[in-house]
């Protein structure tokens, strides 16, 4: 089947994940081949991904994992005193 | 599978038996092996809460509460369930409850937000995307867009967003730890990444080089 860009647009996230079914993929692979506006689309999406995922995108504050184990070392040793755990 | 691949799946497990052993040690009183449980999603839990809250102390105050609340409830964790996603749906109903108190107990809908029917998800088309170097990809602006433009999202596609491409949980896991229908969880993903892919080709496009150069990379 010939799909059109606005049907490849319509499932590029699930593209992009891989869940879409053999035939559609297909379809869609061959539509890439030979559109370079879907291919842009395709690898700037992809691309944003990447960077999304990329640890040093999405920063944490400065000091949080010392500061969140202080807390949890405190947490700690207070349910171990008392009879019921600190519960 | 690829060997890569084969390894990874081999971590996984073997991440997953470490898991088990250290939970059951834990329950079994070695109560300081939480701070080793919990390190590998210290991000994750922050990540989740701040995509509630948008807000940097609101969500390290919230991420804080959410793994003392783990450690304090860990006798309720089951052990088929997994602990990612159990530790993913505390940090969610944590950073709710703040961003109930915020609001004020008045607007208690915030699980029920309505897909917006009338919106544009339609990618923006760009034609000069592979010739972007990836040194473009490294800059500090354009992570800076990024965040922005994620900041920016309607609060449903954000947190779909989050969970799934920036903690990389997989469909499923999001829409258990969102309480959602797995197509919803599709659906919501879909928009959320075209409407990032629409707000960032203009910047790309003043970004790239006015040079005209060839990468041939193949996708």
């Amino acid at each position: 089947m010939t799909l059109e860009c606005k049907h490849v647009w319509e499932h590029i996230s699930e593209y992009i994940d891989g869940s879409v079914d053999a035939q559609l993929r297909e379809d869609i692979e061959r539509h890439l081949e030979h559109c370079e506006i879907c291919s842009a689309i395709l690898d700037s999406t992809r691309n944003i991904l990447i960077l999304t995922a990329d640890d040093r995108t999405f920063e944490l504050p400065v000091g949080y994992s010392k500061r969140l184990h202080e807390r949890l070392k405190e947490e700690i040793e207070k349910s171990r005193q008392g009879p019921s755990g600190g519960r | 599978m690829t060997s890569k691949g084969a390894a990874a799946v081999f971590e996984m497990r073997n991440k997953s038996t470490e898991e088990t052993e250290l939970i059951a040690r834990l329950i079994a009183g070695a109560k300081q092996l939480f701070h080793e449980l919990i390190r590998p999603y210290e991000r994750m839990v922050y990540l989740t809460v701040f995509a509630i809250v948008k807000n940097e102390a609101e969500a390290e105050d919230g991420a804080q509460e959410a793994v003392i609340n783990a450690y304090r409830h860990l006798g309720s964790f089951r052990r088929e369930a997994k602990f990612s996603t159990w530790l993913t749906t505390i940090a969610i109903n944590e950073g709710r409850k703040r961003l109930r108190r915020a609001k004020g107990a008045a607007e208690d809908s915030i699980d029920e937000q309505a897909e917006e029917l009338d919106g544009d998800y339609t990618p923006a088309a760009l034609t000069d995307w592979r010739e972007i170097p990836l040194e473009a990809l490294e800059r500090g602006e354009l992570r800076e867009a990024l965040r922005r433009a994620v900041a920016g999202l309607p609060d449903i596609y954000r947190q779909v967003f989050t969970l799934r491409d920036l903690e990389e949980l997989s469909i499923e896991e999001t829409a258990e730890a969102l309480r959602l229908n797995p197509g919803v969880v599709k659906v919501r993903l879909h928009r959320a990444r075209i409407l990032l892919q629409k707000q960032l080709v203009p910047f790309l496009k003043t970004a790239a080089p006015a040079r005209k150069r060839f990468f041939g990379r193949a996708v």
